[in-house]
């Protein structure tokens, strides 16, 4: 009797392994990214992290125009085509027919998108009186420190699908700052459905763009999930599912490369990449990508007011040794601010090179002879332009007690990082910026200049208005070898003041199954997983 | 039995009263504005603070102040998370079952190999079943569940590729969270993806469970071969023997009953050294608990998330040693007539 029972309940259960699946094909159509940080938020037009813009900016949203990593030229996106007036204060922007909006279980559009939508999201971002301007506490760090909203004096819709941007003043950067992954177009139908139900704080939480991904579902620590947007107007999406399985660990996210667990993973860490390579179905794509690693110092707080002490820090760092300890030989030594693969980029021939005894004579010229205690903040996360800034802090640590300084490492969650640093917690800190356009403003104007400071988002807490004035002089014109010239100033004013100490520029590393095709290592902006695949 | 279950009670409202003061005093003692810590509102505007304090009572004596943070942890508001600007509660209502659940697979398989090898060592006293299942639990109990967790890692997830070594579940697999017990959920939506969903489940639970169960089947194990051999000593058991009863009949109905007796009391005691090594097996595979959560939090310095988590667990570990002590009452005649309640 019971040989039959246990048969029995054998053959059920098999029978439930054994029934013929729809859905098991589903699963191999899903793509699962394994990302290092939770998202801050699901709007690029209110943050510049890059671990968050990777997750949601490419495959939620879609921009007016793009431009193309290999020619650097405009693409059209959203805008078809668009069309500069003479004396360059007037944009105007013709828009596509026919893109729709995401159908979601939160919200259903009823029309296309139009001009409407457009004004909509670019006035969310300058006008005070727009509904939505301070819904989360009104930061839109990108435009604040580039300066857009000094710049643009009307956003004018002349029909349906045709929208004009009125300028003060030309400026030369302004196209690729629409290009860049923060300016995205948002819908204002459910804008306006979301005041109507007073609920306008889930606009930035469930998201609505135009992009080839839909939102589906976000458990913070664990996943964000995604659906393909069936209606995507630029081309089919092969992925039916996307999720971001979120992994902290660069080496749990290495481990679920190994165990099949994700297909794809962000920036997997030098020290690791060769037991990648030695798998044979696992593809490590290697790319060069204009970026920047810096060690910055708040410039506000004493003693680091002080030019003297800076340069005495800058220079009691052995920063070949870092490299070699953290890059592990993947990295470029800093040159200059600026990587050298950008067109403006001027060797510095001044850099701060390792000198224990001339460090030692700045502090004594500053007045610190018996040093001084500094605490040096560490990303948690691994990012292009530090992979391990936990290591490196050790090891400046252990350089600057040669000098007299004694430096105590600060951590904290990456979100939560960002947040305290953009308050100017910090002594001095470890961080970096990776492009969005190629164009060299995007590494001084969001970082280094007076507005930044602002808008939370200069590290080196550094105003200097004859810096601001080379900055603004720069966009100013749109002759190439006058801004070189400008921009050439620029750099040799930041190795000479060193509000902060340019270390190492990253290159940008991506392992995936070899079973995953079409993702594309851009040299700037966020990871686009549009066109991904399984084959 | 009423007086017994009055004074259980009793007992049990002055743990939750004690477990309640100081979470409460954590307010204070945490570093930064008991107002941030009690509501997880930070950078709130006057109007807003005002608003805070007059909900909170933060004008009133202290006494005030904690009848209304008791009457709010009853009524579901326990404040806000720092890092994630969510209901601490929410949080707790999601990630906790998947603590118990894998709590209660590892505790199943404890029993389910504890007690049986603890009774085959007590009957094979001093021979080769013993010796070997007793150094096997030596072995088991000595090994840090860290370390066994990583080796398990080492051999079947990165070695053979046997198993997933994080999450619950496949991530493609969309399991719609009606229970949050992802194995109940699977079944109540009658095995979605033909099956297949259920069985990568029981792969992502395989070795969390192996490791979490570790320690209490060795526990149970040495309780229960110590309790049967302090059984077949007895004179009854003798008396059995002596009136001609097969070894079966004697391990089975005679003796297997009274000498689980003290075995259920520590099934109930092992819950919160369960949920301490849950944490940790959480944290290892990444499993969404309530652990990983707790830990998480205490390295963002979430405050709110903090209290809420260990308030959670400590109540969960008091009503499970309660539950136990009932159960062992129910069945064990002779400790009703203790008169006073313990912990």
């Amino acid at each position: 009797m019971r040989i039959l029972l246990l048969g029995t309940l054998c053959t059920l259960l098999l029978g439930c392994i054994d029934e013929p699946n729809v859905k098991l094909n589903e699963k191999n159509q899903g793509l699962v990214y394994c990302a290092e940080a939770n998202p801050m938020t699901f709007n690029p037009q209110v943050t510049t992290t890059g671990s968050t813009i990777d997750l949601i900016a490419n495959q939620l949203y879609d921009r007016l125009i793009s431009i193309d990593p290999n020619t650097a030229e405009f693409k059209p996106e959203l805008a078809e085509s668009w069309g500069v007036s003479d004396d360059g204060t007037t944009i105007t922007f013709f828009l596509r027919k026919g893109v729709q909006f995401h159908h979601t279980d939160y919200f259903t559009p009823s029309r296309e998108m139009t001009a409407d939508d457009v004004v909509f999201s670019f006035d969310r971002l300058f006008n005070v009186y727009n509904p939505y301007h301070f819904v989360g506490d009104a930061t839109y760090p990108y435009f604040q420190s580039v300066g857009l909203d000094q710049l643009i004096q009307e956003i004018i819709k002349v029909d349906d699908y045709t929208v004009q941007f009125k300028l003060f003043n030309a400026e030369s950067s302004f196209l690729s700052n629409l290009a860049t992954d923060f300016a995205v177009i948002t819908s204002k139908e459910y804008a306006d459905i979301l005041v109507a139900i007073e609920n306008k704080s889930q606009f930035d939480n469930k998201p609505i763009g135009t992009g080839p991904y839909k939102f589906k579902q976000y458990l913070r620590d664990n996943l964000v999930r995604y659906h393909k947007n069936e209606s995507y107007w630029k081309h089919p999406v092969a992925m039916s599912q996307l999720v971001f399985d979120i992994t902290t660990n660069n080496t749990s996210r290495i481990a679920k490369m190994l165990t099949k667990e994700c297909d794809v993973t962000a920036h997997p860490s030098a020290s690791q990449l060769s037991v990648l390579s030695k798998r044979a179905d696992i593809v490590v794509d290697k790319a060069e990508n204009l970026n920047i690693g810096y060690w910055a110092f708040n410039t506000e707080k004493e003693p680091f007011d002080n030019s003297l002490v800076r340069k005495a820090l800058a220079h009691s760092v052995d920063f070949k040794k870092i490299l070699q300890a953290v890059f592990y030989g993947n990295g470029q030594v800093a040159k200059s601010y600026l990587p050298p693969a950008s067109w403006a980029f001027s060797k510095q021939n001044n850099m701060p090179t390792y000198n224990p005894t001339l460090a030692r004579k700045y502090l004594d010229m500053a007045g610190y002879k018996e040093g001084f205690e500094m605490t040096i903040w560490a990303m948690p996360v691994s990012r292009i332009y530090n992979p391990n800034a936990r290591k490196m802090a050790e090891l400046i640590q252990s350089d600057l007690k040669e000098i007299g300084v004694t430096a105590k490492i600060v951590e904290y969650e990456w979100n939560t990082f960002i947040e305290r640093i953009g308050k100017h917690e910090h002594d001095s800190v470890l961080l970096g910026w990776v492009a969005d356009t190629p164009d060299p403003d995007n590494f001084f104007s969001p970082l280094l200049s007076c507005t930044a400071t602002f808008s939370d988002k200069n590290p080196a807490n550094w105003c200097n208005p004859e810096f601001d004035l080379l900055l603004t002089k720069a966009l100013d014109t749109t002759d190439i070898e006058e801004r070189k010239a400008f921009y050439a100033q620029a750099q040799a004013m930041i190795i000479d003041q060193l509000p902060l100490v340019p270390i190492a520029h990253g290159m940008r590393f991506q392992a995936s199954s070899k079973e995953v095709k079409g993702i594309d290592l851009k040299p700037f902006g966020g990871i686009s997983l549009a066109n991904a695949r399984k084959q | 039995m009423r007086e017994y279950l009055f004074r259980r009670l009793s007992l049990l409202i002055f743990m939750l009263l004690t477990l309640t003061a100081f979470t409460f005093s954590l307010n204070y003692l945490f570093p930064g504005d008991a107002i941030t810590n009690l509501s997880g509102q930070v950078n709130s505007s006057y109007a807003q603070s005002q608003a805070l304090a007059d909900k909170y009572k933060l004008e009133e004596n202290i006494i005030v102040q904690y009848g209304a943070f008791v009457g709010r942890i009853f009524n579901g508001d326990w404040g806000y998370s720092l890092s994630s600007g969510q209901p601490v509660f929410e949080h707790i209502l999601l990630l906790f079952p998947a603590t118990i659940e894998l709590c209660v697979y590892a505790l199943a398989v404890a029993i389910m190999f504890g007690i049986p090898a603890g009774v085959i060592a007590a009957v094979f006293h001093k021979r080769w079943p013993d010796n070997i299942i007793n150094s096997l639990t030596l072995m088991g109990f000595s090994i840090p569940i860290f370390w066994l967790a990583l080796l398990l890692i080492m051999v079947f997830c990165l070695g053979l590729g046997l198993f997933p070594m994080s999450g619950r579940i496949d991530l493609l697999y969309e399991i719609e969270p009606l229970s949050h017990f992802i194995l109940v959920d699977i079944i109540a939506q009658s095995f979605p993806y033909g099956g297949l969903a259920f069985i990568d489940a029981l792969k992502h639970l395989a070795l969390p469970t192996i490791v979490l169960a570790m320690y209490p089947t060795t526990v149970l194990i040495r309780f229960t071969r110590d309790s049967m051999l302090n059984v077949l000593e007895q004179n009854y058991i003798k008396t059995a023997r002596a009136k001609g009863l097969n070894r079966r009949q004697l391990i089975l109905h005679h003796a297997l009953r009274n000498a689980l007796l003290p075995v259920i009391k520590q099934i109930g005691l092992q819950f919160s050294t369960l949920l301490t090594l849950a944490m940790i097996t959480e944290v290892i595979f990444s499993w969404p608990g309530v652990g990983r959560w707790l830990i998480e939090s205490i390295y963002q310095r979430d405050y709110p998330a903090i209290q809420g988590g260990l308030l959670a667990v400590s109540v969960f570990v008091i009503f499970a040693n309660m539950f136990a002590e009932f159960s062992h009452t129910l069945l064990n005649p002779i400790s009703r007539n203790q008169a006073h309640g313990k912990i």
